[in-house]
């Protein structure tokens, strides 16, 4: 059942869009984060709203690999084995936690904390190898810091993200991909140390693009100011 | 003669929160939204075209064209749509641009809204990336709050809205009009063409797509002129760009400079490849760009060069790795993502696809013969150029250009009975001399 209030917040993101269809993704997102997956009962309220059929919303629901169709857990924990992170240490990751946690792909530890899942890349090879909980970066693993990640996890601790916040809950994380901010933006750093090996070095050099002042957003000219 | 690192989108990165609008403003950004406001959306157009800038999204396309082929007679809303789903294996630089410097990105998109007269932009961005999808919230609703968004943009009777939209796991939405059919919330799959989207986009509308870096730089050439844009980079590739290192080498991460810079340069700057061991292999722009080897170390990374190299600039995801790294299985793991990304719109690439994945773990646990490496050729032959999207092309590039320099690799797994390679060995945590 979707309760009336889910049902007016998915009916808001809708009304975003110039034409209510764009907004079916997010409120996909939104049913995940009250339902903890996708459900008959989250794809038919979309279907009303949208005045599309359940198996159109249906089609679009099993497209897109962050859908689920089985319960997630409390944490999902996604380990990139992609080349790149697989080479850098990804491969003995999954392994590991796999083994560590008694769970194959896609599946979710008795416990109902962690879903365990390989990623495709995330945007953060510079930080290989790379796990994601709950979308979140944890840059840098190793299986031994995975295991720990996920012991602590199962056992309530706080955990915090290598460039970001203390990490959600999937529900609660769900409800921001929807649309629906949380209040923790300002959390973390604006950048990891990979992130800065550049900037550091032209920083050291004097290096700066052509008469500009070091440290301007949109290259600001010296002479400008 | 240009500094070899020219940090521009880079360049605050390290302030305190950066991110924040009072940061960004305090450094001088929404400047360049004001002198855009004051002029005319044509001269905008114009100035991006006169800079050279090209698209930083993999194609290279001149991004002041794309621009002035929106037809302004046709009565539709026009929109801009920013391609912010960074998922091309290899390519980790749109992600932290938003994270760390977000209001770079909205000011682009608000200047670049007005010269091709949008009221409504969009900036779709991959679902797995929870911070920054929170970054970039926050930035919009202080643009909002400060005027640089809504109604009548600093008094200058110019309206634009502007959404944050988070996709949902689909490599295949990065194209350009697969993100467009998953923006009107369906199945993300790629659109016949022409009508080009300048045509017939978004709602059938005319439509601008452009990546993140693109869109981004479009301030600073606003603030500093097409002039100095062009000052930097090489004839027919203007301007700098982020070049992401990754892999093997001792200091992975973010390097912006002139685009014309080499592999060398870059490694160099890197602090070398990790101690005691020497360049294999690497891709100048992600998986779907052909690999290449130590002979193209001083190749200037250009979309000319790159292509005369037999590769292609691509996204400037320079994924390095060393001589432990077993080519076979690097390519079967792309191939494998190849697979599973596949939308399943076109046959050569659904079925071909499966194919390469089955006819690349035999030759990998050893098995099959010589004439798979023919057999491998010919399924690429198959799908280059007989696919509906570049999906599929880009599919081949990491088999064809492997067999071209590593067949030795291949061979070796025939006569071993299996990968020769020790896993262990090329990982982050490998111990000297230690195996799995
Ligand atoms: C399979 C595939 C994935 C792509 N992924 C992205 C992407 O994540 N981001 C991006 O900007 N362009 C991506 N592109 C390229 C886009 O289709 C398009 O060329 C680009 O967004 C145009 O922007 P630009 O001209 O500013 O580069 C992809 C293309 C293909 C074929
Ligand atoms: S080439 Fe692949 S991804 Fe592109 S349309 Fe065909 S099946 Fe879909
Ligand atoms: S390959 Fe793992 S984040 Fe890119």
């Amino acid at each position: 059942m979707i309760d009336s209030q889910t049902r007016a917040e998915l009916e808001e993101i809708a009304a975003r869009y110039p034409q209510k269809r764009s907004g079916l993704l997010p409120m996909l997102h939104l049913v995940q984060s009250v339902e903890g997956q996708i459900t008959p009962a989250g794809i038919e309220t979309c279907a009303e709203i949208l005045d599309i059929s359940a198996a159109e919303v249906s089609g679009v629901a099993t497209f897109y690999t962050m859908y689920k169709r089985r319960p997630v857990g409390d944490y999902h924990v996604g380990v990139c084995t992609n080349t790149l992170c697989a080479i850098m240490g990804g491969d003995l990751i999954f392994e590991r936690l796999k083994d560590h946690l008694d769970v194959g792909n896609d599946e979710t530890t008795d416990d109902g904390k962690v879903t365990l899942e390989h990623v495709e890349c995330n945007a953060a090879c510079d930080y290989a190898p790379v796990v994601m909980v709950n979308w979140e970066f944890m840059d840098n693993q190793t299986p031994e810091s995975a295991a720990q990640l996920v012991d602590d996890l199962r056992a309530g601790k706080e955990v915090t993200s290598t460039r970001g916040p203390r990490i959600v809950t999937w529900r609660e994380a769900e409800r921001v991909l929807a649309g629906f901010p949380d209040d923790l933006a300002d959390d973390g750093p604006a950048a990891g140390p990979a992130s800065l090996v550049g900037l550091q070095i032209a920083r050291q050099n004097g290096w700066t693009a052509p008469g500009v002042s070091t440290g301007s957003t949109t290259g600001q000219r010296e002479d400008d100011q | 003669m240009t500094d070899v690192l020219t940090p521009v989108l880079t360049d605050n990165w390290d302030a305190d929160r950066a991110w924040t609008l009072s940061s960004y403003e305090s450094r001088g950004g929404y400047a360049a939204l004001r002198t855009a406001l004051t002029m005319s959306p044509d001269d905008v157009i114009a100035a991006v075209k006169d800079s050279g800038l090209r698209g930083r999204g993999g194609a290279g396309f001149p991004t002041g064209m794309k621009w002035s082929f929106i037809p302004q007679d046709n009565p539709n809303p026009k929109y801009l749509v920013v391609n912010a789903d960074e998922s091309e294996p290899g390519t980790c630089k749109d992600i932290p641009l938003m994270m760390a410097s977000p209001h770079t990105l909205v000011e682009g998109v608000i200047i670049s809204s007005f010269a091709i007269r949008a009221n409504k932009a969009f900036i779709y961005v991959r679902g797995e990336v929870l911070h920054v999808v929170r970054r970039l919230q926050r930035a919009v609703q202080e643009a909002y709050l400060a005027g640089h968004l809504g109604s009548n943009i600093h008094g200058s009777g110019y309206d634009l809205d502007l959404v944050v939209h988070a996709g949902a796991g689909a490599y295949i939405c990065g194209e350009e009009t697969a993100l467009l059919d998953s923006l009107e919330g369906r199945r993300g799959q790629p659109r016949l063409r022409p009508p080009f989207p300048a045509v017939a986009g978004l709602y059938a509308s005319p439509t601008v797509i452009n990546n993140v870096e693109s869109i981004a730089s479009v301030p600073s050439i606003i603030a500093n002129g097409a002039d100095w844009f062009s000052s930097m980079g090489t004839e027919k590739s203007k301007g700098y760009g982020i070049f992401s290192l990754s892999g093997h080498v001792n200091k992975p991460g973010q390097y912006e400079a002139p685009l014309g810079i080499t592999l060398r340069q870059l490694i160099d700057l890197a602090g070398g490849m990790r101690n005691g061991h020497q360049l294999k292999f690497w891709t100048p722009g992600g998986s779907s760009t052909p690999l290449l080897n130590s002979e193209h170390l001083d190749v200037p990374l250009d979309f000319e060069a790159v292509g005369e190299a037999g590769s292609m600039l691509g996204t400037r995801a320079l994924q390095i790795f060393d001589e432990t790294t077993c080519v076979v299985r690097a390519v079967l793991r792309w191939t494998e993502f190849y697979k599973h990304e596949s939308c399943g719109k076109c046959t050569p690439c659904r079925e071909g696809t499966w194919w390469l994945t089955q006819t690349l773990a035999r030759l990998e646990k050893g098995q099959g013969s010589e004439e798979d490496l023919e057999l491998l050729l010919d399924q690429c032959d198959n799908i280059l150029g007989r696919a509906f999207c570049a999906l599929g092309d880009g599919a081949t590039s990491p088999i064809t250009s492997s067999i071209k320099y590593f067949r030795a690799d291949y061979l070796a797994h025939l006569e071993q009975g299996g990968c020769p390679f020790d896993p262990m060995a090329s990982t982050v945590f490998a111990v000297e001399g230690a195996s799995a």
